[in-house]
């Protein structure tokens, strides 16, 4: 069967069980979007390429499946850029496909043309460029199969013009081996040394600590995990990237750990004599200053990825695998530690004297954004999946919310991507129609990517945005006031201007406004009552409210600063 | 170059410890030199050589020969990174004790009637090859050992120099050796 290069690459996106496809088209990529048409992928027109990316994001994170996003060369690749890096920093599979300009004008600085292999090597898992129409489904194959296994990553493909437009024999890759990736091997067999050196270690630890990162999630071990923790009592903590592995329900669970981690989860990380890294990779925001970190504790790392061993933390013993057969492993060969009683009488004494707090919320003043996030949670319908966007109301929203179970938490981790919340809601919602999504966003990140709700309203993906509007870059400005002297330079934005109610509706969204606590009860009934089109809550909340607990830069996490409400409290 | 020219210690005829040689095992294709040479950089690995070039299995894969500086960054790091570029198909680490080193050296130099005899002589004793040469200059090549190549790189200051080129080193283990891979 002959067809077009740009038929090719639409039937291979229909092999690989593509459903939607996030984009926008332009010159480049315009002989792909004609046979669009007639297939059954569903395509998102986007208003902006950097909304597809992190639309592509969230139907991965909310789903398990690789998203995927399709835009044009030259501008159209570049603002997409973005949301590729932030997918490589959270190991998130997701496939790109960029239009180039035709092969023979590579190179000569023709119209749109950029170098986007060259841009995103340092960003993707891999990239392509294909060089005939023939190419295109292994292309297609291997970046699927590349995105989704291993330590999953973006991947992209660029597609010059002449090569959707040229003719090709259609054919389709059966085997890994027509992949032809003689230099990829995901996965190795299980180092069974490695696992009875762990079982070793675990037999002699009296103070252990499971701590799990996002590789469980992305190998699905949530009950690989939680089946281990309750046979063997181990206290467990979730990174940002890890938020839903194990239920915060859980009374095992001490919850985040971290720069703004849970008194005890931290605490309990700095006092461990073991700690069990399940798919974490000690990033700097969970260790704070490196020497002074678990400084007691012997580690037993647990990764896919062979380079995350002691690239930061020296690993007593490394186990190259993925969370779920490592678990199960370690299972298997009874690892048990030592009577843990004493243990977790210590961290119910810290959990005690150190729970999150606020203070009051006033009947006149200007909201708690913490009280506003409990407020949603409280009438949320049950597997409410939630996005955010980065900065104090992430924190909060890791903190307050209780996440039970994988795939409802949507967030920007590594990479820390401001207007991640509005697109990866949408992504969300596109991949989980049957649940509810929240957006819980800052007034500074709606900014950079409120323009998708238009994306959303025309679409028909009915998401709900709350905007803690404290009027100010908040993450930004906590910094100033604690670390430079309350001296505010360029974080101020205006409660008022946008007016973000006129926004959303000027979007086709219905908007809202609470300004104190009855509003603010109100609203959210009202939001919760609308099911078919998207709604924005402009919430007022007080500026002056930081996050806590906080461990300040650089700080090793024995100095955690505990809310002023509990401070003088003796540790 | 007019850098001080570091004590003489003799012929040093394998790598010094602290650099490492790994043999990569590449698929032949667009940009693969410059995904490993943006791996370096991006995470801050000192590359000390490079030689790059089709390896035996025929035009699908090239073989490139890295000295990397082992003390600045951990090999295990280096390696891990570099293990994860798809198209990297194999690593070998070859530690210095164990490692046959080949470079080759070509230099063009002047001279004339009165250090012709002793240009001869250098020559001779360091097993370089005259290649080429004019009325007023000659043109060396040496294959050898680094050491080697290092020796008559300074053997040859002496000379007016027209230019001088060094390929980088390319490596196998010795017999009855292993790499590590």
């Amino acid at each position: 069967m002959q067809l077009t290069g740009a038929q090719a690459l639409i039937k291979s996106l229909e092999q690989q069980g593509v459903e939607v496809v996030f984009g926008l088209p332009g010159g480049a990529i315009l002989p792909v979007y004609d046979p669009l048409i007639d297939s059954s992928i569903r395509h998102i027109l986007v208003r902006h390429e950097q909304g597809a990316g992190h639309m592509a994001e969230g139907y991965a994170l909310a789903t398990g499946r690789p998203g995927v996003a399709m835009v044009t060369s030259g501008p159209g690749a570049t603002n997409i850029v973005t949301p590729i890096g932030n997918a490589h920093m959270d190991s998130t599979p997701l496939v790109v496909i960029t239009g180039q300009v035709a092969s023979g004008s590579i190179g000569t600085d023709a119209f749109q043309e950029c170098d986007i292999t060259g841009i995103t090597m340092g960003i993707t898992k891999h990239n392509f460029l294909v060089k005939s129409a023939q190419e295109i489904p292994r292309a297609v194959a291997a970046a699927f199969h590349l995105a989704t296994t291993g330590r999953p990553g973006p991947v992209l493909i660029d597609v010059p013009k002449d090569v959707t437009q040229s003719m090709m024999d259609w054919w389709y890759p059966s085997t890994i081996e027509e992949y032809d990736l003689p230099g990829y091997r995901p996965e190795v067999p299980l180092d069974e040394d490695a696992i009875a050196r762990a079982v070793a270690l675990i037999s002699q630890a009296e103070r252990p600590v499971l701590y799990v990162g996002g590789g469980t999630l992305k190998s699905r071990a949530s009950a690989e995990l939680l089946a281990f923790a309750e046979r063997t009592r181990m206290p467990v903590v979730t990174t940002l990237m890890a938020r839903g592995a194990f239920p915060d329900s859980h009374d095992q669970h001490l919850g985040m750990p971290g720069m703004h981690g849970m008194y005890s989860a931290v605490t309990a990380i700095q006092k461990s004599d073991l700690l069990i890294s399940l798919g974490a990779r000690f990033d700097d925001r969970v260790t704070g200053k490196i020497p002074a970190f678990a400084a007691g504790a012997k580690v037993i790392h647990v990764d896919i990825d062979k380079a995350e061993f002691n690239k930061v933390r020296h690993a007593d013993v490394a186990i190259q695998s993925n969370v779920a057969s490592a678990l199960l492993a370690l299972d298997a060969a009874s690892a048990m530690p030592k009577n843990l009683d004493a243990w977790w009488s210590q961290i119910r004494d810290w959990q005690q004297r150190y729970p999150l707090v606020y203070e009051e919320p006033s009947t006149d003043g200007l909201l708690r954004p913490q009280h506003v996030i409990q407020a949603i949670a409280a009438k949320a319908a049950p597997g409410t999946i939630v996005a955010s966007g980065v900065g104090q109301h992430q924190m909060w929203a890791s903190q307050y919310w209780k996440f039970e179970e994988p795939g409802t938490w949507v967030n920007s981790g590594g990479a820390g991507t401001m207007g991640f919340g509005v697109p990866s809601a949408i992504g969300a919602k596109v991949g989980r129609p049957d649940r509810t999504v929240w957006c819980i966003d800052g007034d500074g990140c709606f900014q950079m990517t409120a323009q998708e709700l238009v994306t959303a309203r025309a679409e028909g993906i009915p998401i709900k945005v709350a905007i803690l509007n404290n009027a100010y870059l908040g993450m930004v400005r906590q910094w100033q006031e604690m670390f430079y002297d309350e001296r505010y330079s360029e974080v101020y934005l205006s409660a008022d201007l946008p007016d973000y109610v006129k926004w959303a509706e000027a979007m086709g969204c219905v908007g809202l406004r609470a300004t104190n606590l009855k509003e603010m009860h109100d609203v959210i009934e009202e939001a919760n009552k609308i099911n078919d089109v998207p709604v924005v809550i402009d919430f007022r909340t007080d500026s002056s409210e930081k996050v806590f607990p906080m461990v300040a830069a650089g700080a090793s996490n024995d100095d955690i600063m505990v809310h002023p409400l509990q401070r003088g409290a003796s540790k | 170059m007019t850098a001080t020219p570091e004590p003489y210690l003799g012929v040093v005829d394998h790598t010094p410890v602290r650099h490492h040689i790994l043999s990569v095992l590449v698929e032949n294709k667009a940009g693969v030199l410059a995904r490993i040479a943006g791996l370096f950089a991006r995470r801050g690995f000192n590359i000390y050589s490079l030689a790059v070039a089709p390896a035996e299995s025929g035009a699908r894969f090239s073989r490139v020969t890295i000295v990397v500086d082992a003390e600045s960054t951990p090999l295990e790091q280096i390696v891990g990174q570099l293990d994860k570029l798809v198209n990297v198909v194999a690593i070998s680490d070859i530690s210095p004790k164990d490692a046959l080193e080949r470079e080759l050296l070509l230099a063009t130099v002047k001279t004339d009637v009165d250090n012709r005899t002793s240009l001869l002589d250098i020559i001779a004793n360091a097993g370089a090859a005259i290649v080429d040469v004019d009325a007023k200059s000659v043109t060396v090549m040496l294959a050898g050992t680094p050491g080697g190549c290092d020796e008559l790189e300074r053997a040859l200051e002496s000379f007016a120099q027209v230019e001088l080129h060094r390929t980088g080193r390319v490596a196998l283990p010795r017999l009855g050796k292993t790499a590590s891979a």
